[in-house]
């Protein structure tokens, strides 16, 4: 393998683990608090393109307005799946919340098909992203180095919301101990329903800039990156925000390398990241940074 | 005199129990025959899918809701009873014809089976996999199993289509033989009912009831959790094997696609409508859930009433399905039957005090 194209691989990968950090975290974040595993969260990610892709065509609103609007909107959506599917099953048995989750995944999935169609869509992009950079020969679309960067940016809002404000104070303690914390006078439900709301919101900038990457979106653009987008917080330490985004870099990174050295087994691609979950999970179920969940009785 | 009056009232009902368990079977066989020679071929296709559904709900049910873990791997356990079973039955003739990208390889090509113990290699294959995506997972504490299982289901998808020598990839396996009628598909869901009620009735059931509501407390009791809990999923693996050998042969096509989430999801709602933990409540819900999917079929495809013409709403049967899936876990958990069984106690209590 030449040189440029080896580049040309490890910029695909790293935007490719950048749009897995972003989706890992909403998950890593839910089962840090809830000890649920979210499965809407991948159609939480396609709702998010459809939104913008909407934003554009419909009321034709300029394209960094649409995508500002469409990650506002995704994160309402978070919110009222918190309120709506969740919320009533916090004291029921913890199988009702996961099928509820279920539900609500099979639920956006079909809506979209109905109301969106189950055709693909061309995903309208700016040319400040298909501007083409020729590096040493080989020809990298400005997308891919966009896409670090925004994600960088957002994790680096995220963090300094979770470790430095009074509401990611209450997100940490929520998540470190429900009950206590609501004693000591946290408003339990609304941290959840921020966690939820900033889960989603970055599931939606990850959508919008998948939709930017391979510029086509359908219903169903969800489930596998959402699986291993999950199988990413597994991989980091599920319940750790840096493990998650770790996680996701290493799963891109490991995805792609393996299609770049061994091609016969590009079509084993998606069944890779499962691999690495049930390997994770036999030799270090707590990941890369996890602490052990603590039981409790 | 009282206890020997009573005594021999209980030997007395069981007898009673026993001599109408019989009698129900042979109704059903009666009116198995009576369908199999009367029903156009439609209704049969949708009977032998009730019971398919039937074995399928029970044996999710067995993981799900008498030992609490939360599987969804089903649709891929099903694909490797299916493709197993499809296998090893069709005609070494037919397999030539259908490998057309590259042949079949060697032992597989020339074997042939006999229906039953293809089935039986399906559901082993099934339950095989089963401890091999249960042994890593349910050791662990949470829901890991949900997301394994789930990949394993996408794994063997991808799988499906890339091992070509086995699978013939995309353009999937065709002219199956299409062994699976009315009485071995519903011979087949009475044996699984019969014992996956023997097996929730046995310490082994009340072991995975008492992890189902509470680990800790079930550990403290002696009961070994790992052990119980993939007892539960890889017999549940067994029967989806099963279950995915009897639909191999009677759709008689099978391909990778055939096995999407869509078939576990049917199954989970199927499970949680009828109860979770009531084996009754699965089939009613088998046999409802089948019948209404074909009921409101119409409902996808282009209207016309009158001068009004409706174009067809592919997906739209699912969200009605995924709205009553959360209605039914939001406000109504326990379901249909929530954990009640059917059994003949009220009746034979009636018949056994008039006397």
């Amino acid at each position: 393998m030449t040189f440029p194209l080896f580049l040309q691989h490890l910029a695909n990968a790293i935007s490719l683990g950048s749009l897995y950090a972003l989706i890992a975290i909403g998950y890593t974040m839910v089962y840090g608090i809830l000890r649920l595993i979210n499965f809407a969260h991948g159609d939480i990610f396609m709702m998010g393109a459809y939104v913008a892709f909407y934003g554009i065509l419909l009321i034709s609103l300029p394209w960094w307005l649409a995508f500002a609007v469409a990650v506002l909107l995704t994160s309402f959506i978070g919110i009222l799946i918190d309120r709506g599917a969740y919320r009533p099953l916090r004291s029921a048995p913890r199988i009702s919340a996961l099928i509820s989750a279920i539900g609500v995944s099979f639920f956006l999935q079909n809506f979209a098909i109905v109301v969106f169609s189950g055709r693909p869509k061309a995903f309208f992009r700016p040319p400040l992203f298909t501007r083409v950079f020729v590096i040493k020969g080989v020809n990298i679309l400005s997308v891919t180095f966009f896409i670090p960067v925004i994600a960088f940016i957002s994790l680096a809002a995220l963090s300094y919301i979770i470790y430095r404000t009074k509401p990611g104070l209450a997100m940490r303690a929520v998540s470190h101990d429900m009950e206590t914390a609501r004693i000591m006078g946290v408003d339990v439900d609304r941290t959840i329903a921020l966690t939820f709301a900033l889960g989603s919101g970055l599931a939606a900038i990850g959508g919008i800039m998948w939709g930017l990457r391979y510029p086509q979106i359908q219903p169903l653009m969800g489930v596998i990156p959402g699986l291993k987008a999950f199988v990413a917080a597994i991989l980091g330490g599920i319940g750790s925000v840096p493990g998650a985004m770790i996680g996701g870099f290493v799963l891109g990174l490991a995805e792609i390398m393996l299609v770049a050295f061994a091609p016969a087994l590009a079509g084993y691609r998606d069944a890779f990241a499962f691999l690495i979950l049930i390997v994770v999970l036999l030799l270090r179920p707590t990941g890369i940074l996890g602490r052990r969940l603590e039981e409790k009785v | 005199m009282e206890t020997m009056s009573s005594y021999a009232d209980s030997t007395r009902a069981m007898r009673l129990k026993r001599l109408f368990t019989i009698a129900s079977l042979i109704a059903l066989g009666l009116s198995l025959v009576w369908a199999n020679h009367r029903l156009d071929p439609y209704m049969v296709r949708i009977l032998n899918l009730c019971a398919i559904n039937i074995i399928l709900a029970t044996s999710l049910n067995l993981i799900f809701g008498f030992a609490g873990q939360f599987s969804l791997g089903h649709a891929g356990f099903m694909a490797v009873g299916a493709y197993a079973c499809a296998l090893l039955t069709m005609t070494p003739a037919q397999k030539e014809a259908t490998f057309i990208i590259s042949p079949l390889i060697r032992p597989l090509a020339t074997i042939q089976l006999p229906f039953l113990p293809a089935i039986l290699i399906g559901g082993i294959l099934a339950a095989i996999f089963g401890f091999i995506i249960g042994a890593p997972t349910l050791r662990l504490r949470g829901d890991y199993l949900a997301i394994a299982s789930l990949g394993f289901a996408e794994i063997i998808r991808v799988v499906g289509n890339n091992a070509i020598p086995i699978t013939n990839g995309a353009l999937g396996l065709k002219g199956i033989p299409e062994y699976t009628n009315l009485y071995w598909s519903w011979g087949a869901a009475a044996i699984t009912i019969f014992i996956i009620k023997r097996l929730v009735d046995s310490s082994y059931g009340r072991a995975m009831m008492a992890v189902r509501e509470n680990e800790i407390a079930a550990e403290v009791m002696g009961v070994s959790l790992f052990y119980h809990k993939v007892l539960a999923f890889v017999i549940g693996s067994f029967f989806a094997g099963v279950g995915g050998a009897l639909l191999a042969n009677l759709v008689t096509t099978i391909d990778p696609k055939t096995f999407i989430f869509i078939l576990t999801f049917n199954i989970l709602i199927i499970v949680v409508i009828g109860g979770l933990a009531s084996i009754t409540g699965s089939c009613l819900a088998a046999i409802g859930y089948t019948i209404l999917l074909e009921a409101l079929r119409p409902l996808e495809a282009p209207m016309t009433i009158g001068p009004v013409h409706i174009p067809g709403v592919p997906g739209l049967r699912m969200v009605i399905f995924s709205l009553v899936l959360l209605a039914v876990i939001l406000f109504y958990r326990q379901g249909l039957m929530g954990k009640r069984e059917f059994g003949w106690g009220w009746l034979v209590r009636r018949m056994v005090r008039k006397t």
